[in-house]
């Protein structure tokens, strides 16, 4: 009798276990869920814990890489430390998260990361629906292909029947499926997580050709041996604006993050480099270059921020113009040239709202 | 005062006090997840993200590369999720027959008198039950992502292709008069079970054996082979044939799919193999040796005394084997096999409903579990009748 009534007991508590299995199945996911809902001021909160968390690539040769030193360096990881700079002081105070494709979107959602700065796609459903907000366009891309030039193929609409190399939870993987629903040709999807792997299967001719973003492309031909047996074809088959989100609903945040990148481009329009900066610090004659060092007007407090909070983001690694060269520009191995991401003022569609 | 007498005596009585305790945990592990369910919602809200099942009809925009089913980039979400759903049902079944064979094989085989097989089944058992199982895996698919490339893909049997993206195969192409030949194989195989019924009752009355086995073997294979021919052969193969850059024509296996089913099988079956040996032991000596003293032949003794017992002991722990290979099979995501959870991953990200997606991820494995663990039950009952 007492075995009955134990089991009865188990059966009822099974039972009441899963009337909650939807419960359940959410808690799963309540903890990263949890600091969602305090973390609507992510500024106190960074300054409070004294580091950001910025979310960055896996790894992708001059967007986030690991330097001589073992340090994360590269263009994305550049605005992570200017972010810190200006809000912390210090671009050292960061703690880097690597995220892939598919990981970084709830990274971000859960509070995992303050900010993300992992080439990213702006585009309408992520702004919208998945509840972020992008802070502006730090690189303007277009997705592209490389192949082996033993393939003798000159365009991407030649690929009929090929095994393309993809990685997936990116906007690359649905322009992939646009662009060969549109020309009427097949091929065989690979699906990978990171831009390594991708590498690695791409090399191993488990796929003939690899699509991603032409700078992503240019950067993972850098670090091939045998570069120049392989080609970027010419053709780039969408608009990829990359640039850093934020969580949707923290204005004050949003705007510090934005800010601190137009900052960047500003100065660069402005001729503010981190060599002179201290020279400039002195006074200028253009008002502008004043309101953004702080020596004039009080930007930084509308922000929440010390007055020096751009100077501090631009000694963190230079201007727009200086961190692009460092990491992607023409005498580093990925060799891109400005193009579109040259300034308005130079024939390129860079352009940052005035510091007023 | 009365009240407080029933509550007291309700203390006091062994089994009150533990309905009494029971019924506090149950409402205390209720009110528990009651918290976290409301307070997950709250913070959903609170971010303007909104939940619910509805955007499993929205168009995928992506594609997938192995689909048993009809899928393009136009499909809903929904059927990519059904897509990976069968994609794992595949690799699980692939793996749990492969698995059983090799672990009821090894298990035997490392009981054997034979030095030499019995401790190259040792080693095989330990080497692969020690490494963890994700390693396995990519070792598999570096293995055979190494193969030759497709220029140079290795020809077997002059139409199948080996190459380090997959083994590629010719197609059949069935003919509508193809029918007959499947409708007389059943017919034959109703016949073999006739057949057994009728060589059993006959062995009961008159002690006489009749081969039943040589006997099927015969009729299930050679009468469809002559009805096949005498149809003119109603199969045409899609041969593959090399196009630019790959294979066109015929079917392929990914090596994605073959390097998670063979990890998945070796190591589970390993696993196996120590079950069925020790089922194999749970059996006292003294039974083969009052079979064998009676007559039995030694092939016999195994088929009829030994494995039925031995089955008794098997069965539930094997049960757990096949649902831990389920469950691993999820470990795909490592080399980009497109299961359940690879496609959902991808939907999830795409759509933003991680929620969602964990629920279904979560609903479809618990569903796949039970299933399972109910035939499996089912099988054990059904063997553990034959008592004696």
């Amino acid at each position: 009798m007492k075995r009955f009534t134990i089991t009865i007991a188990a059966a009822v508590l099974t039972l009441g276990l899963a009337g909650c299995d939807e419960n359940e199945q959410k808690a799963e996911n309540t903890e990263p869920a949890a600091p969602q809902a305090s973390s609507t001021n992510t500024f106190e909160e960074v300054k409070a814990r004294g580091v950001l968390q910025c979310g960055i690539n896996t790894g992708l040769a001059g967007f986030a890489y690991t330097d001589d030193n073992g340090k994360w360096a590269g263009f994305d990881v550049a605005y992570c430390r200017a972010l810190a700079a200006a809000v912390l002081g210090d671009p050292d105070k960061v703690k880097y998260v690597n995220l892939t494709g598919k990981n970084r979107f709830p990274a971000l959602a859960s509070g995992e990361i303050d900010v993300l700065s992992r080439n990213t796609t702006w585009t309408f459903s992520r702004d919208v629906k998945l509840g972020f907000t992008f802070v502006g366009v730090s690189y303007y891309d277009g997705q592209g292909f490389i192949g082996r030039k033993k393939l003798g193929v000159k365009s991407a609409k030649e690929l009929d029947g090929a095994s393309i190399c993809i990685q997936t939870g990116t906007t690359t993987e649905l322009n992939l499926a646009d662009f060969f629903r549109v020309n009427k040709i097949k091929y065989e999807p690979v699906p990978i997580e990171t831009n390594e792997e991708a590498r690695k299967a791409y090399l191993a001719e488990r796929c003939d050709v690899y699509t991603t973003d032409a700078s992503g492309l240019a950067a993972t031909k850098s670090t091939f041996a045998d570069a120049d047996k392989h080609m970027v074809f010419p053709e780039i088959i969408s608009k990829e604006p990359l640039g850093p989100l934020v969580r949707q609903g923290d204005d004050a945040w949003a705007d510090i993050a934005r800010w601190t990148l137009n900052a960047l481009i500003n100065a660069e329009e402005y001729g503010v480099t981190s060599a002179n900066i201290d020279e400039m610090l002195k006074g200028t004659k253009n008002p502008e270059i004043n309101r953004m060092l702080g020596t004039e007007g009080s930007l930084g407090e509308m922000l929440g921020l010390p007055k020096d909070w751009a100077v501090k983001a631009l000694k963190a690694g230079g201007n727009y113009g200086e961190i692009f060269d460092r990491y992607l520009g023409e005498k580093t191995p990925l060799g891109l040239s400005r193009g579109l991401n040259a300034l308005w003022s130079n024939g390129g569609i860079l352009y940052a709202p005035p510091m007023r | 005062m009365i009240n407080r007498t029933t509550l007291t005596n309700l203390w006091f009585n062994k089994r009150g006090r533990g309905y009494l305790l029971q019924l506090l945990v149950l409402l205390g592990v209720t009110t528990l997840l009651a918290i976290i369910a409301s307070n997950t919602i709250a913070n959903l809200q609170k971010a303007g993200l909104t939940s619910g099942f509805g955007f499993l009809g929205d168009q995928a925009f992506f594609d997938i590369n192995q689909r048993l089913i009809e899928y393009t980039s136009q499909s809903s979400f929904g059927r990519a999720l059904v897509v990976g759903l069968l994609n794992t049902v595949l690799v699980s079944s692939l793996g749990i027959i492969t698995a059983t064979i090799i672990g009821f094989f090894a298990g035997v085989l490392r009981l054997s008198d034979n030095w030499l097989v019995s401790r190259l089944i040792t080693a095989y058992v330990e080497v692969t039950r020690n490494v963890p199982l994700l390693l396995q895996i990519i070792l598999w698919w570096a293995i055979l992502t190494s193969l030759p490339k497709i220029r140079d893909s290795i020809p077997v049997f002059g139409t199948l292709f080996l190459n380090n993206r997959g083994l590629r195969a010719p197609a059949p192409v069935f003919e509508p008069s193809f029918i007959w030949v499947f409708i007389v194989f059943i017919a034959c195989l109703f016949f073999t079970f006739l057949l057994l019924f009728w060589a059993r009752r006959r062995q009961r009355r008159t002690g006489k054996i009749f081969p039943v086995g040589l006997t099927a073997l015969a009729l299930v294979a050679t009468v469809p082979l002559i009805v096949f021919f005498s149809l003119g052969q109603p199969i045409t193969w899609d041969i593959p044939a090399r196009t630019r850059f790959n294979f066109q024509g015929g079917f392929n296996i990914t090596p994605e799919l073959l390097a998670l089913w063979i990890a998945l099988a070796t190591y589970t079956g390993a696993f196996i193999s120590e079950i069925v040996r020790a089922g194999i032991l749970s059996v006292s000596k003294g039974q083969s040796e009052a079979a064998l003293s009676l007559g039995l032949r030694k092939n016999q003794t195994m088929r009829l005394i030994v494995i039925p017992q031995a089955l008794r002991v098997i069965i539930p722990p094997l049960t757990s084997q096949h649902l831990n290979l389920t469950k691993n099979s999820s470990l795909a995501i490592a080399i980009g096999y497109q299961d359940l959870v690879s496609i959902g991953g991808t939907i999830l990200n795409q759509s933003g409903h991680a929620l969602e997606v964990v629920a279904i991820w979560m609903a479809v494995y618990l569903s796949l579990s039970l299933a399972t663990s109910a035939f499996m039950n089912w099988y054990n009952k059904r063997i553990s009748l034959i008592e004696r």
